[in-house]
């Protein structure tokens, strides 16, 4: 092995994780320190009392924690899934919305949403992550009636999200009012405004989750470096990876967009980088890409809440603008002489 | 017409194996028995079945009727795993666009001896050092695998095959994109490993050259088995391959020369 080691890169990217929520928790139009932090986070596990104000205590452990948290996760979340997509299906475009998991979610929401699907009932939350798992089966179905193969896959989620985007289009410009409008685009965009505690402990404990089964198949996903017949000749049972890596990765990603949207270009770009760094091999690629992904995302969020303020931008918006100059620089060093 | 049998089971064989794709038997009714360590050669002209021969072998496809055995068991019943720590496979063109370096590509032959959550053992490294050096690519081990001629690739890829520790190796067309400095270099490698191997060519005279027998397909079934200077007969060539040949002894091995079709027009001196 090359390069740093695998023990050592992940060591460094938590305290960097660590002390990017530290401080991104701080910064924020209301004044708050990052003792003022430490105090409230202390207080709420229980160890000791917080000298602060209820409303300064409130800002940090109700708002600025739990959304800077569930940046983390997200970014997290759809690094790992891009990257075990890419390796599964052979393809360096793909990212966790291939699959249509995100425009199954968008059109689940909107129904919640715009049509009220569901008579209140049902959370918006909850009626994007059963749209997301219904465009899923869609895709699962299709493509293997298609016959299995990785490109039948592919094609099979591209019909997916074309048939779901259309529907959530077509929902959104017949019934909704200008306002809900706005708030559905946001949402689409990729949002974590509306984060809170329950969000972040759900998308966490399916990441950690996820993560351990893509940990296990990292030598599996290795093998796939040269085809699915190349695969089944290094003993992998192919269509049973397949199929485990795939819903996996797709519950993960729906439980994400279902929290915040489906937030761009962090799945698709943040593994390219991270292998730029640590090489192919997915037990080094895949806890590193999980920590560079979190820390990514939680600094676009800051940015994308504080840089227009009083105004916030969806941070899907703010990904691409930052991530697409970042990518090109990568892709830049990474050149291979022609 | 089959190669003839070894007296025990040991190794891999195929025992009248067919294979059925779209309503048509793409092999049909195939035994081959190599020896040990010894090199077969699957010859016949294209859609013959020679690929799918391979692959039944290697136990990525179930044959339709009929068994492949490793040491007297079926091979479909020993489980993937243990069956890629036996037989390797190397296809005639490997392709991918990640970036990786020429042991990252050897490291995939570990893949069968390691368990899930394990680092690489000490076992690991020292098979891919050997498969490296083995293949005369311990130089280049750490260049990316993109910048490698296809002669070179290729034996990456048998570096990588020889990585899984097998007893057994199969070729596809090894040599189809080699020039022919590279296509003798690759089959002079593949004849002196330790291993035994089966190994599909189109070259009739690569055959006669490096295999110690070979197979002749036809349509998916075995049409001549046996020791090149005995099967390679001009009627065998014109039979399968639909071409006229004349065959003469060369050093230890037949060499075939094929003739044209029409005789070569008489150009008009002056």
């Amino acid at each position: 092995m090359t390069g740093i080691r695998t023990p050592l890169l992940t060591a460094a990217g938590l305290a960097a994780l660590a002390v990017s929520v530290a401080v991104a928790v701080t910064i924020g139009p209301a004044d708050i320190s990052t003792a003022d932090v430490w105090s409230s986070v202390a207080a709420h596990l229980g160890l000791g009392e917080s000298g602060l104000a209820p409303l300064r205590d409130g800002i940090v452990w109700d708002l600025r924690m739990p959304r800077t948290l569930l940046a983390a996760v997200c970014g997290a979340g759809l690094a790992l899934c891009g990257a075990v997509m890419q390796s599964l299906l052979r393809n360096p475009l793909a990212d966790p919305f291939v699959l249509g998991v995100s425009s199954g979610a968008s059109t689940g929401a909107v129904a919640v949403i715009v049509l009220g699907v569901g008579g209140g009932a049902v959370s918006l939350s909850a009626g994007a992550f059963l749209g997301a798992l219904l465009s899923f089966g869609l895709v699962l179905l299709l493509s293997h009636t298609l016959g299995g193969s990785v490109d039948r896959v592919v094609l099979a989620g591209v019909a997916a999200m074309q048939l779901f985007s259309a529907l959530t289009s077509l929902t959104v410009l017949t019934s909704a009012d200008a306002e809900t409008t706005r708030g559905v685009m946001f949402w689409l965009l990729g949002s974590l405004t509306g984060a809170d505690w329950a969000d972040v402990l759900l998308c966490a404990g399916i990441l950690v989750a996820v993560l351990v089964v893509c940990l296990a198949h990292s030598a599996t996903l290795d093998a796939f470096t040269f085809g699915e017949e190349a695969a089944a000749s290094l003993g992998v049972r192919v269509a049973r990876a397949r199929l485990v890596l795939l819903c996996a990765t797709a519950l993960l990603t729906a439980a994400l967009v279902s929290c915040a949207g489906a937030i761009g270009f962090v799945g698709l770009v943040l593994p390219h980088a991270t292998r730029a760094l640590t090489g192919a091999a997915h037990a080094r690629l895949l806890p590193v890409t999980v920590l560079t992904g979190a820390v990514f995302l939680v600094w676009v969020d800051t940015l994308a809440r504080t840089v227009l303020d009083p105004q916030e931008i969806p941070v899907g918006v703010v990904t691409s603008l930052i991530g697409v100059p970042a990518f090109v620089v990568v892709l830049y060093r990474g050149r291979r002489p022609a | 017409m089959t190669v003839p049998e070894p007296p025990d089971a040991s190794g891999l064989r195929a025992d009248r194996v067919s294979r059925r794709a779209g309503g048509r038997l793409v092999v049909d009714g195939v035994t081959l028995a190599p020896r040990p360590a010894e090199t077969v050669g699957l010859l016949g002209p294209n859609g013959s079945g020679k690929s799918t021969l391979l692959r039944l072998l290697a136990g990525v496809l179930r044959p339709s009727a009929g068994v492949v055995t490793l040491d007297g068991s079926p091979l479909t019943g020993l489980g993937r795993r243990t069956a890629a720590r036996r037989v390797a496979t190397v296809e005639q063109h490997a392709h991918t666009q990640t970036e990786l370096t020429v042991r990252d590509v050897v490291a995939l032959g570990r893949v069968p001896h390691r368990r899930p959550w394990s680092p690489v053992s000490p076992e690991d490294a020292r098979a891919v050092a050997a498969a490296l050096d083995r293949t005369g690519l311990t130089d280049r081990a750490g260049q990316s695998w993109h910048t490698l001629s296809g002669g070179e690739r290729q034996r990456a890829q048998i570096a990588r095959a020889l990585a899984q520790e097998p007893r057994e190796l199969l070729l596809d067309e090894p040599t189809n994109h080699l020039d022919v400095q590279h296509q003798l270099d690759l089959l002079e490698l593949v004849v002196s490993l330790p291993v035994t191997t089966v190994v599909a060519l189109h070259d009739l005279n690569l055959a006669a050259m490096y295999c110690d027998r070979v197979l002749v397909l036809r349509e998916g079934r075995a049409v001549a088995g046996g020791a090149p200077g005995d099967v390679l007969t001009p009627d065998l060539i014109e039979t399968v391959y639909g071409v006229r040949a004349e065959v003469t002894d060369g050093p230890g091995h037949p060499v075939i020369r094929f003739l044209r079709r029409s005789p070569r027009p008489v150009t008009p001196s002056g």
